[in-house]
């Protein structure tokens, strides 16, 4: 549909149409607004990891000096939950806590310090439950959120098949987004009862979804404007609870109510990556072919469904879309804890069995005396192809990646050759190109794109997408640029307002390029058509001789003849009326039947891979990192600039799951978090970050914009595995769990590590699915009825029990 | 309670301060930060606040050309001082050329600890384009990282904001980076 090298804005490193508001300070996340009278709120959180709460007193409180309205859990009576199959959290918790810093009580006050005093004045009778803080804990007491078992082939047959058979336990430690902003929400009251809230939020939609499910309004009561996200990495992709409760309290009070969260209270509000204990059995032939593996996962999900669900099933899913695998099982479970809630943060469920896999792999060639690059690239899956759980790959450039950072790095000199101390690791990933399946099950787009262009030669784009850092903004702009032939920076955006924008899904599962991008080019693409036939009919020449180009209508044949833009809309405008236009995408139907078919479908995988290189101090066990290689498969970088960034930013985030950052609790200590600060929390600095040489793979995927791929997710993927492998070879000790705490180091260096053990563990039903190969009966394109029903899996009431009625142990 | 709401209504004073150049005389509670002041008194929303515990750099602002944590400071403790928030770093409508240089190098993802690191950055450079001892600590990247090392930034990986600092550094003619050390991205190699 495009000719590259007429390619104007499309593939070109230019700064971020909104760089300059972000480099002055003029930017207005949510927090900055202000509005006349407009009150503070504070929200008093739960100090126990399990209690039930007998009796709150709130008279103090009410003295407080200031103090306009304060809420508890009877002011709410309706459930919320991103997934409609885990309406399980209340705005503020009535009868029972089941993590410290849970909602119990929100305070408005004129003030912040009054709304804090009040908070702090709050008195509760507890009744203190012992909670349930691990993974075998839960296990035995069957708090178990959601199981799920498929198998795909038959694995038993694969390791009869298979020459050598490698078994192992892996852990992946629970880490947060501690995305800089601290989240923040106002919400302004209308006097015709209407009410408008802004909060930074990476899915304006669903949580405009919410809030009328939760207040009981009318969506068309209620306008959800997402501020400019500071930073979210999935952590404010979930709906939260103040978000809720300032609603309800601007509804009651008539003032704009605004909260801005403590960077504890973040920790609290978590949502991030599952602590996932994993068990990986794959059977090898002598020549490499996976011939058979079988995966569990225990996923450690905390206090809440949240987007649970779906990260189980995205512990099984991408597998299989990297190397070629005959046959495959996935069983696992998502446990319920006494902790914060897990949810999606970057990669959302997949860097932990990537690490397993990838170590894997390191070991089986150790083992089988191949290179690990090439025993990759021997059995790359193939583009074009299905994978045995049915997922559609189709461009497919890990093997261009592999080769990139093998030869950037200096690989074969470097394996197995470096001195005792240094070594050399190398990973892979995949990644999906935003969830094939939405949320709520509609045949709706998952989204829209509108274009309206003025007399002027103004263009406007509205859009439902929420900038969260990644640039998502200027990828819209340059996509409508690029077919109008206008400046990028000329294009003004109205975006993540339900008022004025049509809907976009939101900023996560790495949706927004492939999705957004793939509207706005209908829609602009609409537009420049309609400016076409006018300016064809003004010539007298055919449409297909007319291009848009720097501002101007050009006659292709003719470059002399020639007309502004703002010349083009208006004719257009005479001949058709106003010239507005729009666009929406929906991805293609998958060609997965089976119950569980929902999660990993895509309209296209990313690909990347790394080679990380570390120096070891045998003595006190600090791995330096001292330079990462890195290939991105992106498809079609629609601006290298950007996704040159969002690639270092994920090498970063990956190198702080590897190295340091952890959230954990303490079990003896009421389930505080043990490090609920930045200063504790450990992230690289400028100091620690290493050199990063990125390199960007360019294989169009039809599916994408101009071929275009994700890049904010799946490069993280192979950087914590790299390390480990990386670490073997530098000290000959494998680690198959992170964070590498110099500690862990040490401990394995002296064969002293404690053994992982993973626990007694089979799903309750697996569901056995012929290898897509063994069904030419069964059509690849699903009917409606197969479809809803396999999409209705994550509908059907859990298996498991709610953590109140299994989880209460008497102290 | 009583004792907090009678500290409030007691401590309000008159303070002036000189925020980039312009000088404020307001009210204000002697017991708020700095930053506090800057936000929510002033207008000044310029300046972000990622933990409020002096953690993580958003609120770095300059009092007398030093990179101060507003979070930690009090406002009362600024009388007198210069103070130059990220408001204050443009001359005019001219961009200052670290900002110039992270907008086009992509040293902005989000922008929230933006406003911090570049007031710390200019510190940096300041210092260089008064002082002669440049010969004895060239500004180079490790400076440079040293300088920026109490911000935290969780979207870029900080390698293009040290290229961007760079960037304006050598613009600036401040750069004495050893010639066999790579500077720049590929990116920014290509455009030139």
């Amino acid at each position: 549909m495009f000719n590259p090298a007429e390619l104007n804005v499309i593939g070109k490193p230019i700064p971020k149409v909104d760089a300059l508001p972000r480099c002055t300070g003029k930017l207005q996340y949510a927090d900055d607004l202000t509005f006349p009278e407009m009150l503070f709120c504070k929200i008093y959180r739960s100090p126990y990891a399990h209690a039930f709460i007998k009796k709150i007193d709130l008279s103090k409180a009410k003295k407080i000096p200031g103090v306009v309205k304060i809420l508890t859990g009877e002011d709410f009576s309706i459930p919320f939950g991103i997934l409609p199959v885990s309406q399980d959290e209340y705005p503020l918790s009535n009868k029972e806590v089941r993590y410290v810093g849970e909602p119990i009580a929100a305070f408005a006050a004129l003030d912040e310090e009054s709304a804090y005093q009040a908070a702090k004045a709050i008195s509760i009778e507890f009744e203190i439950v012992k909670p349930s803080m691990s993974i075998e804990e839960s296990l035995k007491q069957g708090m178990i959120h959601k199981s799920a078992g498929l198998e795909f082939g038959d694995i038993e047959k694969g390791f009869l098949e298979s020459d050598d058979i490698f078994e192992n336990v892996y852990f992946y430690e629970g880490n947060t987004h501690l995305a800089l902003e601290e989240h923040a929400a106002a919400a302004v009251p209308d006097p015709d009862g209407k009410l408008t809230l802004y909060s930074s939020t990476q899915v304006p939609h669903y949580l405009h979804r919410t809030l009328a499910k939760t207040l009981n309004l009318p969506p068309s009561r209620i306008r959800v404007i997402a501020s400019p996200n500071g930073g979210g990495f999935g952590g404010k992709s979930d709906v939260f609870s103040h978000e809720i409760v300032v609603s309800k309290l601007a509804l009651l009070t008539g003032k704009p109510v605004k909260i801005s969260l403590t960077r504890e209270e973040i920790f609290y509000l978590h949502r991030g990556r599952h602590p996932t204990l994993m068990w990986l059995k794959t059977g090898v032939k002598k020549d490499g072919t996976i011939s058979s593996m079988h995966f569990k996962s225990l996923l450690d999900g905390g206090a809440y469904g949240s987007y649970g669900v779906a990260s189980l099933y995205y512990t099984g899913a991408l597998q299989t879309t990297t190397y070629k695998i005959e046959n495959y099982k996935f069983e696992g479970a998502r446990l319920f804890t006494h902790k914060a809630p897990c949810g999606p943060k970057r990669g959302h469920g997949t860097p932990q069995p990537r690490f397993a896999i990838e170590i894997m792999l390191d070991e089986v060639a150790e083992k089988l005396q191949i290179d690990p690059a090439e025993l990759r690239k021997k059995h790359l899956v193939q583009s074009n192809s299905i994978t045995p759980n049915y997922l559609k790959v189709g461009s497919m450039g890990l093997g261009k990646c592999i080769d990139k950072v093998v030869e950037g790095s200096g690989w074969k000199d470097k394996f197995r050759k470096l001195p005792y101390g240094k070594g050399v690791g190398l990973a892979c990933g995949s990644y999906i190109c935003g969830a094939g399946l939405p949320i709520y099950w509609n045949p709706l787009p998952h989204s829209s794109v509108m274009i309206k262009l003025d007399r002027g030669g103004g263009v406007s784009v509205y859009c439902g997408q929420i900038d969260i850092g990644q640039g998502s903004n200027s990828m819209l702009a340059q996509v409508v640029a690029e077919i109008l032939g206008v400046g990028p920076s000329e294009i003004k955006l109205c975006c993540a307002d339900t008022d004025l924008t049509p809907v976009d899904l939101g900023s996560y599962s790495s949706r927004v390029t492939l999705m957004v991008g793939n509207a706005a080019i209908q829609a602009a693409q609409k537009a420049v058509d309609l400016l076409k036939k006018a300016v064809s009919e003004k010539w007298g020449i055919s449409e297909d001789k007319i291009n848009f180009k720097n501002g101007k209508a050009f006659n292709r044949e003719n470059p002399d003849l020639s007309l502004d833009f703002s010349e083009a809309v208006q004719l257009a405008e005479a001949k058709f009326g106003a010239v507005c236009t729009v666009g929406s995408y929906t991805p293609p139907k998958s060609p997965g039947e089976y119950k569980g078919s929902g999660v990993g479908p895509s309209p296209a995988y990313s690909y990347s891979a790394s080679v990380v290189q570390v120096e070891v101090d045998p003595e006190t066990g600090i791995i330096q990192i001292e330079k990462v290689w890195i290939a991105h498969d992106i498809g079609k970088a629609i601006n290298p600039l950007s996704v040159i960034g969002q690639v270092e930013g994920s090498v970063y985030m990956g190198l702080g799951e590897a190295l340091m950052e952890e959230q954990t609790f303490r079990a003896r200590y009421n389930g505080v978090h043990k490090a609920p600060g930045m200063l504790d929390y450990k992230s690289l600095t400028s100091k620690d970050m290493p050199e990063v040489e990125t390199y960007l793979i360019e294989d169009p995927d039809p599916n994408g914009p101009y071929g275009a791929k994700e890049v904010g997710q799946g490069p993280l993927l192979p950087i914590p595995p790299a390390v480990a492998n990386a670490v073997y070879d530098a000290i000959g000790v494998r680690i198959r769990e992170i964070p590498l705490h110099p500690e862990k180091v040490l401990f394995a260096l002296k064969n002293k590590a404690p053994k992982r053990s993973f626990p007694s563990f089979h799903a309750p039903k697996v569901i056995r699915v012929p290898l897509p190969s063994e069904s030419p009966t069964t059509s690849l394109l699903s009917s409606d009825l197969l479809r809803s029903e396999s999409l209705r899996v994550d509908s059907s009431p859990s298996s498991g029990l709610p953590p109140s009625s299994s989880g209460a142990v008497s102290s | 309670m009583k004792k907090s709401a009678a500290l409030k209504s007691s401590a309000k004073q008159i303070i002036t301060l000189n925020v980039n150049g312009r000088v404020y005389e307001q009210a204000l509670f002697i017991h708020h930060t700095l930053l506090e002041v800057l936000r929510e008194d002033l207008g000044l929303t310029g300046t972000k606040h990622g933990c409020e515990l002096g953690e993580c750099g958003a609120c770095a602002v300059l009092v007398n050309g030093e990179p101060v944590l507003s979070c930690l400071l009090l406002a009362v403790d600024c009388i007198g001082k210069e103070i130059t928030t990220i408001e204050g770093i443009a001359d005019e409508n001219r961009l200052h050329p670290l900002q110039k240089a992270f907008a086009e190098l992509g040293a902005a993802q989000c922008g929230y600890c933006t406003p911090g690191i570049l007031c710390a950055a200019k510190s940096l450079l300041d210092k260089y384009l008064r002082d002669d001892s440049r010969a004895v600590k060239p500004l180079n990247r490790e400076r440079i990282k040293e300088a920026v090392s109490g911000n935290i930034c969780r979207c870029t990986g900080y390698l293009k904001i040290l290229e961007a600092i760079e960037l304006a550094a050598e613009r600036l003619n401040l750069l004495q980076n050893d010639p066999s050390q790579k500077i720049l991205s590929t990116v920014y190699d290509k455009e030139k």
